[in-house]
Order: C-alpha cells, then structure tokens, then sequence
C-alpha cells in the first residue's frame, strides 16, 4: 500500500494525565496493523512539530482547561476531517473539571501558594493562562465522535479507530462508557 | 402512590406490549408486567418491593389513542391496551433525560466508588449517552461524611428517592426525607441535620444498597468497590406486606 492512500492521524493532548495515549500504545501488536493502515502525522508519539494544512481523523486527549488547550481544540476542529474526543477529560471534562468548583484564584493559590513553603509565587511566563472554566472539548468546537473512559480501553479504541478507517461511524457505547 | 394490597380474586386483562399479546393481572402495573416478560424498560426510581415514585420518567412508554406519555411504573395495565415501549422517540427522551441528570450535579464516574457498579452509569451506556449535549451546571453540593458507617455525597445523587422510601416503609425509620425544590432538592436525614447525629437512624445500611448510585456509600471504600446488594428488598417487602 502506498503512502498516499493511507488515512492521516492527528493525535494531542490537553488537560489530560496522557493515560489515554498510553492505553493507545496499550494495542500494543495491534499498532503494527494500524501503521500499514494510517500514518500518524503530528501527535506526542511522533516527532512532527506542526500540524498539517489537512488531516482526516483528529484526537484529542484531555479538557479545555487553559488558552493553549483552546487553542489547540480550534487548530485541530479547523485541519481535520474527523475530530475524535479520546477520553472523559475530553468527554465530559472529568477530574480536570472538579476545579469548577472553586474561584480561578483560590485553585491557583492552593497550588502555587498556600502549599509551598519556600518562595511561593505563581507562575505567569511561559505558562497558558488558566481558563476560569475547564470545559470538555465539544464545550468548544464542535466534535465527531466522542469515546468515553478513563481511559478507554485499548480495545475501544482499536474498535473506534477500525471503524473509522472502513468508513464507518462508529458506536463507542457498545464498547465503553464514562468512567470506564 | 402506596403499594396496592394484592386482590384474592381478580380479573385478568389482555393487552399488546411491543406487538406481544400479554395477560396481566389487572391490579399490575405497565413495568411489572414488562419485567414479568423479559422485555426492557429502563428505570432508576422504580425499585421492587418500594412505593411507586414516578419520578425519573425513564420508564416512560407509548399508549395507543394518548398524546401524554405515561410513565410504566405508575400506570396500571387494562384490557385493549396497545404499548410501545422502544420508539425512536422515547430513545431520545430517554437519552436526553440521563444527559439532565449528568449535567446537574457532578458525577465523575471515573473516580467514584461506585464505578463499575452504578445504575446510572449503566443507564447512559444503555441510552448511548457517550457526552452531555447540554452545558454541565457546574454546582457546588456538599457531602456528608458525619456518620461513622456511611457517607453522602449529593452531587451523586439524582433524587431517586429509594433511600426514603426504604427507610420508611421497611426500615420504618423515616430518618431520610427531601427537603427544597427544583436544582435545589436534596435528601435530608431527620430535620436537615448530619448524618451522624440523626436520633432516628439505625444504621441499618438499606438506604445505602438501594441506592442507584454513588451518592450513599459505605465508609472506606475506594473507587469502584462499592458493590451494592439488594437481596434483600423483595424478601423483606414481601413480609412487610403479605399477601
């Protein structure tokens, strides 16, 4: 099979623990078939740094938590086919989300400040700024298929990515669920 | 609606329920009936052996010659009926009543106790609900952890009421009650005081194995190993009420 008839896979993380992308890697043997099948252009597994202009299927771990993470949501909704949510954080916004609780500035304090005892002060350079409300990714671009878990099995998301590739929408509630 | 007293001697009716022609007891509800006959109907307030709430609205089904949906749980069977208990249209009722339930409080299945094990949890993979359509309310509710066997946690609970019925009407303790309306209603032990300084609990533990989800769990569990086992509700029900 040539290159160019293979499906491009764009794949990044947000506000997530990247357990998702381990239960990826977690096909294990499987991901020797996927390769003949789609070439994974930008994502943490590979070296690509930028995203190219077109992808077929997008992935996206993790919730909308900061400005890079939003940012990152509209390059992805803009440059791919199919957007994928991979995961609760991704779903519903999950532990990342229970903040929502509480004021931007009290989390940030608890963080940065009222737990530290040597030098505490919070950082502001080469750090996104913290959206006050982690939402999940459909929260703000608009997204294909969602596929529940914490995390998704590897099976899950080898069923998900085999439909994806034949064509076909797939049905992620046959094969996981939230908190899964 | 109280528990009806079985009749000695009662009529029975036919009816059609998904295009089966059924027999009932006349004295039988619509979701007895279903069970009875293996055919699915999604609940989380309704629960063998307590009082009909009718709160949920999941068991809702599709009655020939009525515009209203009625509600399995709460609507007794009678002869000629005609049921539809699985249309498309009581699919994306259903699956967007389950939506509702996730977006008003916070149940992140993912680390909860009952993980693996919640009705609720079951209920939205049952109904396709793979996200929430509607944005999440992102609400503050406490929990009360005062009690030394149990704790309470109400952003899990979806106000099923099966904790104050079973306490009621088997236990006969009524410790748990519902207190405020709308996104404000919550379940209350005695006079809306902790857990653990109710007078009236026997720590009897049924409020917590009839409980859909993780919302009342026992102390020193860990996510997903809150199993809950209610065995025991038909057996006592049926020597609270004979027959």
């Amino acid at each position: 099979m040539s290159a160019t008839s293979k499906i491009t896979v764009a794949t990044t993380w947000l506000d997530g623990c990247s357990g998702c992308h381990m239960s990826f890697l977690d096909m294990d043997e499987r991901l020797i078939e996927l390769v003949q099948q789609v070439d994974i252009v930008y994502s943490p597994l590979v070296d690509t740094k930028t995203l190219p202009e077109q992808v077929d299927v997008g992935i996206l771990e993790g919730s909308i938590s900061s400005e890079d993470d939003l940012e990152k949501a509209r390059d992805f909704r803009k440059h791919c086919k199919i957007l994928v949510s991979l995961g609760d954080c991704a779903v519903n916004g999950n532990v990342p989300a229970m903040r929502n609780h509480f004021k931007l500035a009290d989390v940030v304090d608890r963080a940065y400040r009222d737990t530290v005892t040597v030098q505490p002060q919070t950082p502001t350079q080469g750090v996104p700024a913290l959206l006050s409300v982690v939402k999940p990714i459909h929260g703000v671009v608009g997204v294909d298929v969602f596929v529940p878990g914490c995390p998704p099995s590897a099976d899950a998301i080898w069923y998900v990515l085999r439909e994806l590739i034949a064509g076909r929408v797939p049905d992620p509630s046959a094969v996981t669920r939230f908190g899964a | 609606m109280p528990l009806p007293a079985k009749q000695p001697n009662v009529r029975v009716v036919t009816l059609n329920i998904d295009g089966r022609d059924l027999s009932a007891r006349e004295d039988e509800t619509i979701i007895e009936v279903c069970r009875e006959n293996q055919i699915p109907i999604p609940s989380l307030c309704y629960l063998e052996g307590l009082s009909v709430w009718g709160a949920c609205r999941l068991c809702l089904v599709e009655l020939a010659g009525q515009g209203r949906l009625l509600a399995a749980c709460s609507t007794r069977v009678a002869e000629g009926m005609q049921i539809q208990t699985n249309t498309e249209r009581l699919q994306r009722y259903r699956r967007t009543i389950v939506e509702l339930l996730f977006a008003e409080r916070n149940h992140v299945c993912s680390v909860c106790v009952s993980n693996g094990h919640c009705e609720l949890q079951h209920m939205a993979q049952k109904c396709g609900v793979d996200h929430v359509r509607v944005p999440y309310r992102q609400a503050s509710y406490p929990v009360d952890s005062s009690h030394e066997m149990f704790r309470l946690d109400h952003d899990r609970c979806i106000l099923c009421t099966r904790c104050v019925r079973v306490c009621d009407e088997i236990e006969g303790a009524h410790t748990w009650d519902v207190m405020g309306r709308g996104s404000d209603c919550r379940v209350i032990t005695d006079m809306a005081q902790p857990w653990g300084e109710s007078d009236t609990c026997t720590s009897c533990g049924k409020c917590v194995q009839v409980c859909p989800t993780g919302a009342l769990v026992k102390q020193g569990t860990s996510v997903g190993e809150m199993v809950k086992d209610q065995h025991f509700l038909p057996i006592l029900a049926r020597r609270r009420h004979p027959q």
